[in-house]
């Protein structure tokens, strides 16, 4: 671990208990308690999350606006001021570079908040694309800690220490705003299904954020959150992960992410999605719910009548549900709803079915919908 | 008198009949135990073998045996409450017995003192 970073919270999460582990080059909380006590709590009240690790960059200039819908697969130029828009970069070939939140902060001046294992990815495919615009790409990573505030009881904690009515702050949007005197950004976005909002704050206002946002949550009855709850409620809400569920090599209409694709602008990677969607999209990702005792885990194999008919891409055992999912990327039309598959676990076939996604359906707003703005 | 292996299961024996669980350190490593596929009774298992594989929120990970022998019992609780393992993994939660074919195999096994010294080595 002596390579890792560690963000200005590393010493909270120390000192709170909490089993460390190196993740994306960072020395993060994997859990304070028990993952599944963790999520619990972001299912019944609210659960504090450190992440810090995930990277942000900014692009500044009067051609803002024009470059960042160069980039992005989504219509950024259709969202305001103070909104938030969820989207994906692509490569040439429509592979998925990242999928990423972008925050509009004014029509020269834009955020985006990107995986921490490819923020330096990212940083150098945004620069090299940039010639011929007028902007300035910036790696701020280091300016910020980000805190996740997620629960049902979210909006009813935090309220009692913003500065802003919360319920005027909508589902993907931002302001600025205090928190009991710490001055940041409140944004109502999240990666676990339920309502919640993520703050941002200059790192040396980080600890006294996270100090008092874990008093009121414990006081009303939340937790602080490691990254194993983080990925549990994201795989429940049924959110895609990049490096697990998608990479460069799959698209955004093989994951369930065409609705983020908006084929009226030009964007990189346009044509090869527009012949991929002309041509019919040959893979897709299905939700999967296992009739054994086992975890079906990244890579393992899906069989339908004997046949492969593709892998795994993330899963684990749900605490809300109670039963053992994953997502998976099959072939297109090979399996409906309701139908029996089998994934094979460590040499043995299990029976699972397929079942609709989102295997969980939370507090947050809205689902699709709300996030297209 | 417990003993313990160097994966990490301890075993106690009485009357040739062994008691198998994963100790409090392997629990705390794996994390929420969601499932436990126990063997079958009657499977006759080698010293170093898997037996079975605990499948936790973080990982699936596979239980050796101690020694050689035959199940001859599971804790079907664990079934139900695959939990146990985490609140009390060398009591409540123990996971099968075997009939010990050779009880001096356990001598090469590490005593308490000698296996919280392994795993404060490991942990370092």
């Amino acid at each position: 671990m002596t390579d890792a970073k560690k963000t200005p919270l590393y010493d909270e999460h120390v000192r709170f208990g909490a089993r460390m582990f190196e993740f994306a080059g960072w020395v993060m909380p994997l859990q304070y308690e028990s993952i599944t006590s963790e999520v619990k709590a972001v299912r019944e009240c609210v659960g504090v999350f450190d992440v810090s690790h995930m990277g942000e960059i900014l692009i500044e200039g009067p051609d803002t606006i024009e470059f960042v819908d160069r980039l992005i697969t989504n219509d950024f130029s259709s969202i305001k001021i103070d909104q938030v828009l969820y989207t994906v970069m692509c490569n040439e070939k429509g592979g998925i570079v990242d999928d990423l939140l972008v925050y509009k902060f004014s029509k020269d001046r834009a955020m985006f908040v990107v995986n921490a294992a490819n923020t330096e990815k990212d940083y150098n495919w945004i620069l090299s694309h940039s010639k011929g615009y007028d902007v300035s790409v910036k790696d701020v990573s280091e300016d910020f800690v980000l805190v996740a505030f997620q629960g049902p009881k979210a909006q009813e904690i935090l309220q009692k220490i913003a500065s802003i009515r919360l319920e005027k702050l909508r589902y993907y949007h931002f302001t600025e705003a205090r928190v009991r005197g710490v001055k940041g950004y409140i944004s109502r976005t999240g990666y676990t299904g339920e309502d919640g909002f993520e703050i941002f704050v200059k790192p040396e206002a980080g600890v006294t954020l996270w100090r008092t946002l874990l008093e009121f949550a414990i006081k009303y009855g939340g937790k602080p959150a490691g990254l194993g709850a983080r990925d549990l409620c994201r795989l429940e809400a049924s959110y895609m992960l990049y490096g697990e569920d998608m990479d460069e090599n799959t698209t955004p209409l093989e994951v369930g992410l065409s609705w983020v694709v908006k084929f009226h602008k030009d964007f990189i990677g346009k044509e090869a999605l527009l012949t991929q969607k002309e041509k019919g999209v040959k893979r897709k990702i299905i939700g999967l719910v296992l009739k054994g005792k086992s975890i079906a885990r990244h890579g393992y194999k899906v069989f339908k009548d004997g046949k492969e008919i593709g892998n795994v891409t993330s899963g684990n055992y749900s605490p809300t549900l109670e039963k053992s999912i994953a997502l998976a990327i099959v072939r297109s039309g090979s399996v409906k709803n309701e139908d029996e598959v089998e994934v094979e676990v460590r040499g043995r076939r299990i029976k699972a079915e397929v079942v609709k996604l989102p295997f969980y359906r939370g507090t947050v707003k809205s689902g699709k919908k709300a996030k297209e703005v | 008198m417990k003993k313990y292996t160097k994966t990490h299961e301890w075993i106690e024996l009485s009357d040739g009949t062994g008691t198998v669980g994963i100790t409090n350190y392997a629990q705390e490593r794996l994390g929420d135990v969601v499932y436990v596929e126990l063997p079958d009774v009657g499977k006759k298992v080698k010293k170093g073998e898997t037996v079975l594989t605990i499948e936790s929120v973080k990982a699936a990970s596979d239980v050796y045996s101690p020694a050689d022998g035959e199940v001859v019992e599971v804790n079907e609780t664990l079934n139900d409450n695959p939990g146990l393992i985490n609140e009390d993994p060398e009591g409540k939660g123990w996971i099968f017995k075997i009939k010990v074919e050779n009880p001096s195999q356990l001598d090469e096994l590490l005593s308490e003192e000698e296996y919280k010294k392994f795993c404060e080595e490991e942990g370092k």
